[in-house]
């Protein structure tokens, strides 16, 4: 049964507030209400409504599902859509088994908003492009066909990678390109059953339809995030460029994965952040490193490769330099770490 | 001034609670929650107003369609330039020529900025009037904004007022021939952006109306400002209007000029006849309520080759708004900070459309001081004299504008203590030579002045039989500690500890010490006595030239790969005067160390050029430092009675402590990476691949 605290508001941009009992609950609510949302930690979502970017007519509060644990399962582990960026950073099976994940989290937002964002939120925040979060500008992520005052505009925070002559925006999670690295399998429910999308089917690329961020249906309810266990996951680390210390977007950050033996790359994953309308995997670059020696040089022709089709926008081309560099630093970090006895 | 000058001098040397490191008397008030702001105040039957910014930057308003809006349920009322009252225009600041604010608002269909105020609607609720606020359909002609001072330079042009009290061409010598017999020269261009205050207080305003008196809670830093204000705006005795403000949340600056919110608070209340609070909202705070005005300056230094100055020129542009003047003064300093005889000041404006630009701590000197003191390093490396005694080679030993000999001035203290400290020795001269690690290090330094400004004040102290004193005055805590030292020189004038004084704002009395104010006052079968004192300068026949000065210095740590800078530690020392208390002086300093660390390395508002808006309107994406960005930071302020500056004795610590600190951290880029950043803020994207970073 509904709990529901929303009177309705005339006076405010209304919506209706409901906090659901129950997985089937919160997918049904949102199935028969197309401008329904859920709400998890409410980080994203509520700041885009005070600034009517989104403007949903009824939040239905998914906080009290149990979606929260943290397990392992025989191929890996299973992290619950409503654990917080905190809870899965601070986890001892995350930070042993998947250290790029922890290390990504980490450099994410501040203490306070992690110990509110949620997995699942995470996986869907939009955007930080200026232009989209301002009404008073056009924007064909926000209002389809309206143009991209980005393109022509202030684009230093925009993509280098993947953009389309419609939207130049960057996914700003650095979670989400730990993620990428690590061959996560989002597992979803709708009111059409279980599914489950791989992390580099999850988001997309702008092309021209930029309003649409991922291949999630509206009324799907993302469950859990799974993480296969492998030998490149234990040996991962992140790295993220910003303009500050703490609390800022990454300027461009890379998770890294290898799996080294005897000094050969046995097997390799590079995901870039901050530079693309999703977390960019670099297959190239992966491709440059699986069966190559572990070194310096193997390092840069990976970088190289990398960033081989980025396209720089007017403010922004510092990035491509900046990406190469940073991919050879995390892989030299990594190649050199200790795990589990072996270097 | 100097029967007070005296006694003051006397209290110093009683050594009383002046000076001493007490906690802020109004901390548990602060950390409880108890401290009021001005939107904070309890009051009967309010209604809430909120305000509707253009989404154009240049142009006229052509319709506002109210129907939507006004259907909301609990819209009292929607005031548009169609609507409003005709408010008259005011001087907020007749004295210095008025700082911003002086267009009345939605009083045309004109608009001069992006988010300019073109409508407010005032509602039962907070809610309602901001869903109200949305509804409102608004169309505009809309002209192509004026939004970048490099293509507008051809614009340029003479301001109508002088720049901080000086003409805007100043030539004092002969700077050419200065330049022609110069054995180095330095020719540069600096640049910094576009910065906003930001306090944590965003402005707020309640407004009451009782017949034909206002009382307004303000959040102000300028409390008799925003009663002349309101006085003339509305045609009304000044003695009408009480403006309340107990508790500033920071203003540097922002909160010093009365912005046209407050007269629009008032004039609703007026039209609804109910108290109207109106607070804005941050991004309504970067449209509407000043900001430093970006600067190109250029600096030409000319030396001999065994250091000595013998040219200064310092000249260049700041923008403005189309309808209103401010200069941001950067040649200021440079007319007194150092010894030379050749100097030559031009400042030009250039109008955009943006909101009118305000007084931003330490207006001038912050971004001024950049410029010189990167100029002043640039020499030093050229002519292979160290930094810090290029500075001593050219130090001023009196004031070679005002040819008048310094009140006080220990700025060489400052030099020799903090390059001791901080271990100035340790210093390799040539750039990119030391390391850590992986890092690049490096060590800058710069020095810092700002002058002793003078207002006229007043103060009324009440004595009570139960041997308790209030003392009060119309001044304001902006949170920099104001009640703390009030309270600190009332206890030590009358004698009381401070315990017994309490602040509702401070004056000295010369009240007979020996007997208790207690005996005294029953003897004379008093409950109380009630002294008031008012102070005024003649400035016009000052003897001395008063400044405080200061010098910084900053290691920076670089990532060679990346660009990315972090501070590693600071040492600035300090010639305030006297140190009115030592806690709050060197947090105040600190702060202004920090507040320099975020505009050397991110601060930068961001306007779009094609739109006129700025784009980084909120605390997420406007960066100043956070705890991580900021390293231990050793102050000393040198204890100094300086007579001729105040009676107190103090020369000033609010400004001082961002002066000169952006460029200790650049000359320390420098240092540590061989690339010479000259347009703030230094983001990594300015310093990879090129130096010690290619
Ligand atoms: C100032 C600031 C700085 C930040 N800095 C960083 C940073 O440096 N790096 C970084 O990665 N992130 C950063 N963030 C973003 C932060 O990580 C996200 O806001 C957060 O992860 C969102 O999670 P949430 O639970 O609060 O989501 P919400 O705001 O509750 O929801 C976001 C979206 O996800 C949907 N949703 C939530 N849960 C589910 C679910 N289980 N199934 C289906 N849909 C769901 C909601 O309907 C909504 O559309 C920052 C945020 C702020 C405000
Ligand atoms: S980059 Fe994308 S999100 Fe940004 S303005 Fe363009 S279309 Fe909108």
């Amino acid at each position: 049964m509904f709990k529901t605290f929303g009177i309705r508001w005339k006076e405010m941009n209304s919506f209706t507030y409901k906090r659901a009992a129950n997985e089937a609950e919160a997918i049904r609510e949102v199935a028969d209400n197309r401008s329904a949302k859920f709400l998890a930690g409410g980080t994203n979502l509520i700041d885009l409504m005070k600034m009517n970017v989104q403007q949903p007519s009824e939040l239905v509060d998914i906080n009290r599902l149990a979606l929260k644990k943290i397990e392992s399962i025989p191929t890996g582990l299973r992290i619950g859509a409503l654990a917080t960026n905190s809870e899965v950073a601070n986890n001892k099976l995350v930070q042993e088994g998947f250290p790029v994940l922890s290390e990504a989290l980490l450099a994410g937002a501040s203490p306070q908003l992690r110990n509110m964002a949620t997995v699942g939120g995470n996986l869907l925040q939009r955007t930080r492009c200026y232009y989209f979060m301002d009404t008073a500008f056009p924007c064909n992520k926000r209002v389809p066909g309206s143009g991209c005052p980005a393109i022509p505009g202030f684009n230093r925070i925009h993509a280098i990678l993947g953009a389309s002559e419609h939207c130049i925006a960057t996914h700003p999670s650095d979670m989400c390109v730990a993620l990428a690295a690590l061959d996560a399998v989002i597992r979803v429910e709708g009111p059409k059953g279980a599914r489950s999308i791989a992390i580099t089917d999850f988001h997309r690329l702008p092309g021209d339809t930029p309003e649409i961020d991922t291949n999630l249906q509206p009324d799907e309810l993302i469950v859990s995030v799974d993480l296969p266990s492998s030998a490149f996951a234990k040996r991962s680390g992140y790295l993220k460029i910003r303009d500050r210390a703490q609390y800022a977007f990454a300027l461009v950050s890379v998770a890294a994965a290898l799996d080294i033996k005897n000094g050969r790359i046995e097997a390799a994953r590079i995901a870039l952040g901050g530079v693309a309308h999703k977390p960019w995997r670099s297959t190239e670059a992966e491709k440059v490193l699986t069966g190559a020696q572990s070194n310096a040089q193997t390092f840069k022709a990976a970088a190289e490769a990398a960033l081989r089709g980025a396209v720089p926008q007017n403010h922004n081309a510092f990035k491509v330099e900046l990406a190469k560099r940073a991919i050879v630093r995390i892989l030299n970090d990594v190649s050199g770490r200790r795990v589990g006895g072996a270097a | 001034m100097s029967a007070n000058q005296q006694s003051s001098k006397a209290m110093n040397q009683n050594k009383g609670v002046v000076g001493q490191p007490i906690n802020r008397v109004d901390g548990r008030l602060k950390v409880t929650g108890g401290a009021r702001y001005a939107v904070e105040y309890p009051i009967e039957n309010m209604a809430y107003a909120a305000l509707i910014g253009s989404t154009i930057a240049n142009g006229r308003i052509k319709s506002i369609d109210t129907s939507e809006a006004r259907r909301v349920p609990g819209v009292l009322h929607i005031m548009t330039h169609e609507n409003a009252p005709k408010l008259k225009p005011v001087m907020t600041n007749p004295a210095e020529g008025d700082a911003a604010g002086k267009r009345v608002p939605l009083q045309s269909p004109n608009v001069y900025y992006s988010g300019q105020y073109i409508a407010l609607v005032v509602a039962e609720t907070l809610e309602q009037a901001r869903r109200a606020a949305d509804l409102l359909r608004v169309t505009y002609d809309e002209q192509p904004p004026a939004t970048d001072m490099d293509k507008e330079r051809g614009r340029a042009y003479i301001p109508k007022q002088k720049v901080a009290g000086k003409p805007a061409d100043t030539t004092r010598g002969n700077p050419d021939a200065g330049l022609s017999a110069a054995a180095v020269k330095v020719d540069e261009i600096y640049r910094t952006p576009t910065e906003h205050h930001n306090p944590m207080e965003p402005h707020a305003t309640t407004a009451v109306w009782e017949g034909e008196r206002l009382t307004v809670y303000d959040a102000t830093q300028y409390t008799y400002g925003v009663r002349h204000a309101m006085a003339a705006t509305f045609g009304i005795p000044e003695e009408n209007v009480r403006v309340i403000c107990k508790f500033t949340g920071g203003g540097f600056g922002c909160k010093g000029t009365v912005w046209s919110h407050v007269s629009l608070a008032a004039a609703a209340a007026r039209e609804v006849k109910r108290p109207v609070r109106l607070a804005t909202t941050r991004q309504q705070m970067f449209a509407n309520m000043g900001h430093r005005a970006e600067t190109e300056q250029r600096v030409v230094l000319g030396a001999t080759s065994d250091g000595k100055l013998t040219a200064i020129i310092h000249e260049g542009l700041s923008h403005n708004s189309t309808y209103d003047e401010f200069v941001e003064p950067f040649s200021k300093p440079t007319h007194m900070m150092y010894a030379c005889e050749n100097f030559r000041a031009s400042q030009r404006l250039v109008s955009l459309n943006v909101g009118t630009p305000t007084y931003m701590r330490a207006p001038g000197e912050t971004s001024g001081m950049f410029a010189l003191e990167s100029a002043l390093d640039e020499l030093a490396y050229k002519l292979n004299i160290d930094p810090v005694h290029l500075r001593l080679i050219n130090h001023a030993d009196t004031d070679p504008d005002e040819k008048l000999p310094w009140s006080t001035k220990l700025l060489k203290e400052c030099y020799k203590t903090g390059a001791e400290r901080f271990g100035w020795s340790r210093r390799k001269p040539t750039p990119a030579s030391m390391r850590d690690g992986r890092y690049l290090v490096g060590m800058g330094m710069a020095s810092a002045v700002y002058p002793v400004n003078h207002f006229p004040s007043s103060a009324r102290v009440i004595i009570k039989q139960d041997g308790t004193a209030i003392a009060e005055s119309s001044t304001h805590d902006l949170g920099t500690g104001a009640y703390t030292v009030l309270t600190q020189v009332a206890a030590d004038t009358l004698g009381l500890p401070v315990e017994r004084v309490r602040v509702r704002l401070a004056h000295s009395d010369n009240a007979a010490k020996g007997e208790t104010y207690q005996a005294i006052l029953t003897r004379a079968g008093l409950k109380e006595v009630e002294g008031d004192f008012d102070m005024q300068f003649n400035d016009r026949q000052k003897t001395h030239s008063s400044h405080s000065f200061g010098a910084h210095f900053a290691e920076v740590r670089v990532d060679p790969d990346f660009g990315e800078v972090r501070v590693t530690r600071a040492t600035s020392v300090f010639d305030i005067g006297r140190v009115m208390n030592m806690k709050l002086a060197e947090s105040q300093m600190r702060g202004g160390v920090v507040m320099g660390i975020g505009m050397a390395l991110m601060e930068e508002t961001v306007i779009d050029k094609n739109s006129g808006r700025i784009v980084n309107r909120d605390l997420a994406e406007y960066h100043v430092p956070v705890h991580a960005d900021v390293p231990p930071i050793d102050i000393v302020l040198l204890d100094n009675f300086d007579e001729y500056a105040s009676p107190i004795g103090a020369k000033g610590a609010g400004e001082i402590g961002i002066v000169g600190a952006a460029a200790a951290v650049a000359n320390a880029i420098y240092h540590a990476t061989n690339v010479r950043v000259r347009d703030l803020p230094i983001t990594p994207d300015k310093l990879i691949g090129k130096g010690a970073l290619a």
